[in-house]
C-alpha cells in the first residue's frame, strides 16, 4: 500500500483516537505520537502500528496519533481506516479471522 | 487597701481568690468595646476595612505564620489569588498555607510558591497545574494531605494552628455575621470555613454582599470575625456552583447506579430509618435516584441524609423520602436554595461531619455511603488522589472519614476508564485502606470485601453479578492490557495523613 496523500480516522473523544497518515519524504514509518497513556501504554502503541502498517504492507508514511485512552483494538481500527484513506483506496479490504 | 476606678475599697486578695484585679473603668480591658457611647453622630460600629492589605497589617501577618482558606466556592474562588496576590506584594514570606482544598482555580499560587510566599501547604487535595508543579518535585517541603475530618481534628487539636483566616462569605453584616446562601455568590453550607473561624487566632472576612445587622441566621458568628473587606466579586457564580448537578445518561455510569442500588436494597442495610451519604459523581448521583424508585416502591424512608448535598438528595428530602439533611458543602444551586429554605436541611461543621477526635462525628452513625474511586487494589485499598500516571488530581476529602465511619461503604466506578484499569494489584495511593471498603461496584461486576461475609450472604441470595476482586481485576486487564510501571524519583512531594494524623502513604515525584 503506498501513501498518496493526507488520511485522517477517528476523533477526540475520551477512549477513541485520531490517527492522520500521510507521506513521509524521509521515508520509513515515523510515528508521532501525543497519548494521555503515554507513560504507561506508549511503547505498546507504537508496538500496535508498526504491526498493523507491517501488515498493511505500508513502508514509507508519517502517522500522527492524538490518543485519548483507546484500546488497541480501536488504534488499529482508526489506523487501518486512515492509511487506506492516505492511499486512495476506496474499496477496503476487511480482515477475515 | 487601694481605691478601685469607681472609688471603692478593693482587697488585693482575699480566701480562694489569690489575686484580685481591682475595676479599671468601664473600657479599660476591653478595647473592643466603643467609647463613644453616647455620641449620636459617630458611625455604627463596625469591623469593615477598606482593602484587603488594609486588613493583612491589622492582622500583624508575619513571615512563618499559617493562614487559611476554604474552598466553598470551588473551580469560581476569587479570594485565595486575591489575598495571595497582595500577601506576595507586602513582601510577606515563608508561610504556610492551610487550605481546606484546592482546585483549578489555584493554579496562580504556583508563583508564589516559586517565589518563596508560600513553602509549606496543607490541603485535602490539588489539581490541574498547581497538582503537576508539585508532582514535578516543585516544592522543597512535602505538601500535607488530610482529609475533611482529619483537618478539622489538626485545626482542633492545634496540630495545625492558624494565625490567619482569610474566609470569603456570600454575605456578611458590619460586624461579622455571615452565612452562604445569600448574595450573588451564593455557595450554601460554609462547613469547612465554620471551623477556621472558629479556631483562627485573626479572621478576616471577605464579602461581596453586605447586609443590614444582624445577618441571621448566620453561620459565621461575630464574636468570632476580627476584619471584613467589601469586595466587587468573591467568585465566579459559574464556578461557584452548576444550576443542578446534571442526571447521568452514560448507560455505563447508570447500569452501575443500578448495581449499587441493588447491593444496598439487598444489603440488609435497607430498612425504614436507615442514613446515606452520596457523592456528586455521575455514577453516585444516579444512585440516589434508583434509591429513591425502590425507597417509594417498598415505603421505606431514611432518617437523615449526610454530605455532600446534591439535588437529588435535596428532591428526597422534599419528598418526604429523607427527614433531615447535614451538609457540610452545597454542590449545586438547589441544595444552596435548600439549605436557605428548608428547616431541616442543616448546616454542620467539617468537625461535626467528620472529626474523629471531637466527642460525636456524624460519619460514626451513618448507615450506606456510596463512594468513587480512581483505583481500587485487590486488598479494596482506594485511591482518589493521583492519576494513573502517578500525577495529583484529586482530593482526599471525607473519603476515609465516611468509609469507616458508615456500616456500608460501597464503591462505584467503571471497570476501566479509556484504557485504564480501575481495579489493580497496588494502588498508586492509598487514601482509605481496604480494611474500611465494604463492596465494590463496577459496571462489569461487583466484588464483596471477604470481611463481610454477613453482606456476602445476603447478596448470594439475588442475582447480581458477584465475583471476587481478583477475578475483576483479571478482566480488567484482560481488555486493557498490562501498564508499564510508572517511573518516580526518590522525592518525596506529599504525605498523605490518615484521618487520625498518622501518615498513611507518600506521594514521590514523578520521572519526567
Amino acid at each position: 500500500m503506498r501513501i498518496v496523500k493526507r488520511g485522517i480516522a477517528g476523533t477526540l473523544e475520551s477512549s477513541d483516537v485520531m490517527i492522520t497518515v500521510s507521506e513521509n519524504t524521509k521515508g520509513g514509518i515515523e510515528i508521532d505520537l501525543k497519548s494521555i497513556v503515554e507513560k504507561q501504554f506508549g511503547k505498546q502503541i507504537r508496538t500496535v502500528i508498526r504491526e498493523k502498517m507491517e501488515e498493511l504492507d505500508v513502508k514509507d508514511a508519517l502517522v500522527e496519533v492524538n490518543d485519548k485512552g483507546a484500546l488497541d483494538c480501536t488504534i488499529k481500527a482508526r489506523l487501518e481506516a486512515a492509511a487506506y484513506r492516505a492511499a486512495g483506496i476506496q474499496h477496503v479490504r476487511w480482515e477475515e479471522k | 487597701m487601694p481605691l478601685n476606678a469607681a472609688n471603692r475599697e478593693i482587697p488585693l486578695s482575699l480566701p480562694g481568690f489569690d489575686t484580685i484585679k481591682a475595676f479599671e473603668g468601664a473600657f479599660e480591658n476591653t478595647p473592643l468595646v466603643r467609647k463613644e457611647k453616647g455620641i449620636r453622630n459617630v458611625p455604627k460600629l463596625n469591623k469593615l476595612v477598606e482593602t484587603v492589605e488594609q486588613a493583612v497589617l491589622k492582622t500583624e501577618l508575619k513571615d512563618g505564620m499559617t493562614i487559611s482558606f476554604h474552598h466553598h466556592f470551588r473551580n469560581g474562588d476569587y479570594i485565595l489569588n486575591m489575598v495571595m496576590d497582595v500577601i506576595a506584594n507586602m513582601g510577606i514570606k515563608n508561610l504556610t498555607l492551610a487550605s481546606s482544598s484546592l482546585t483549578d482555580a489555584h493554579a496562580p499560587l504556583v508563583g508564589h510558591i516559586k517565589n518563596g510566599v508560600v513553602t509549606q501547604i496543607y490541603t485535602s487535595g490539588l489539581r490541574g497545574e498547581l497538582g503537576e508543579f508539585i508532582s514535578n518535585g516543585g516544592m522543597e517541603n512535602p505538601v500535607l494531605i488530610h482529609s475533611h475530618g482529619g483537618r478539622a481534628r489538626a485545626i482542633e487539636t492545634r496540630k495545625i494552628n492558624i494565625d490567619v483566616a482569610f474566609l470569603g462569605v456570600p454575605s456578611s453584616d458590619v460586624y461579622g455575621n455571615s452565612n452562604g446562601y445569600t448574595g450573588k455568590s451564593a455557595c450554601g453550607s460554609l462547613g469547612y470555613a465554620k471551623v477556621d473561624a472558629e479556631w483562627a487566632h485573626k479572621v478576616v472576612l471577605i464579602t461581596d454582599f453586605l447586609v443590614e445587622y444582624p445577618n441571621t441566621p448566620f453561620s459565621i458568628h461575630q464574636d468570632q470575625v476580627d476584619y471584613i473587606v467589601k469586595v466587587d466579586s468573591v467568585g465566579d457564580p459559574n464556578g461557584i456552583s452548576t444550576g443542578a448537578t446534571r442526571m447521568t445518561k452514560n448507560p455505563r455510569d447508570l447500569l452501575i447506579a443500578r448495581n449499587a442500588a441493588d447491593v444496598v436494597v439487598a444489603s440488609g442495610y435497607f430498612e425504614d430509618g436507615f442514613s446515606l451519604q452520596t457523592g456528586s459523581g455521575g455514577a453516585s448521583l444516579a444512585t440516589t435516584k434508583y434509591l429513591r424508585d425502590y425507597m417509594i416502591e417498598r415505603n421505606v424512608k431514611a432518617s437523615w441524609g449526610l454530605g455532600g448535598i446534591t439535588s437529588q438528595m435535596v428532591k428526597l428530602h422534599e419528598e418526604g423520602l429523607i427527614a433531615k439533611l447535614l451538609d457540610t458543602q452545597s454542590f449545586d444551586l438547589d441544595a444552596v436554595k435548600s439549605i436557605a429554605e428548608n428547616r431541616y436541611h442543616t448546616e454542620i461543621s467539617a468537625s461535626y461531619y467528620a472529626n474523629p477526635l471531637n466527642k460525636g462525628c456524624a460519619v460514626n452513625k451513618l448507615n450506606v455511603v456510596i463512594l468513587s474511586a480512581l483505583e481500587i487494589d485487590v486488598n479494596f485499598n482506594v485511591n482518589v488522589l493521583t492519576g494513573s500516571d502517578g500525577v495529583l488530581r484529586g482530593a482526599s476529602g471525607g473519603h476515609s472519614d465516611t468509609a469507616v465511619g458508615s456500616g456500608l461503604s460501597i464503591i462505584v466506578a467503571p471497570l476501566i476508564r479509556g484504557r485504564t484499569a480501575t481495579v489493580v494489584d497496588n494502588v498508586q495511593t492509598i487514601i482509605t485502606p481496604g480494611e474500611t471498603v465494604d463492596v465494590l461496584v463496577t459496571d462489569r461486576g461487583i466484588a464483596v470485601n471477604p470481611r463481610r461475609q454477613d453482606v456476602l450472604k445476603r447478596l448470594k441470595e439475588t442475582t447480581l453479578p458477584l465475583y471476587t476482586i481478583e477475578e475483576l481485576r483479571d478482566k480488567a486487564q484482560r481488555v486493557a492490557g498490562t501498564p508499564e510501571k510508572i517511573e518516580f524519583e526518590d522525592k518525596v512531594v506529599a504525605l498523605v495523613e490518615y484521618r487520625d494524623g498518622t501518615i498513611i502513604d507518600v506521594v514521590r515525584q514523578v520521572k519526567s
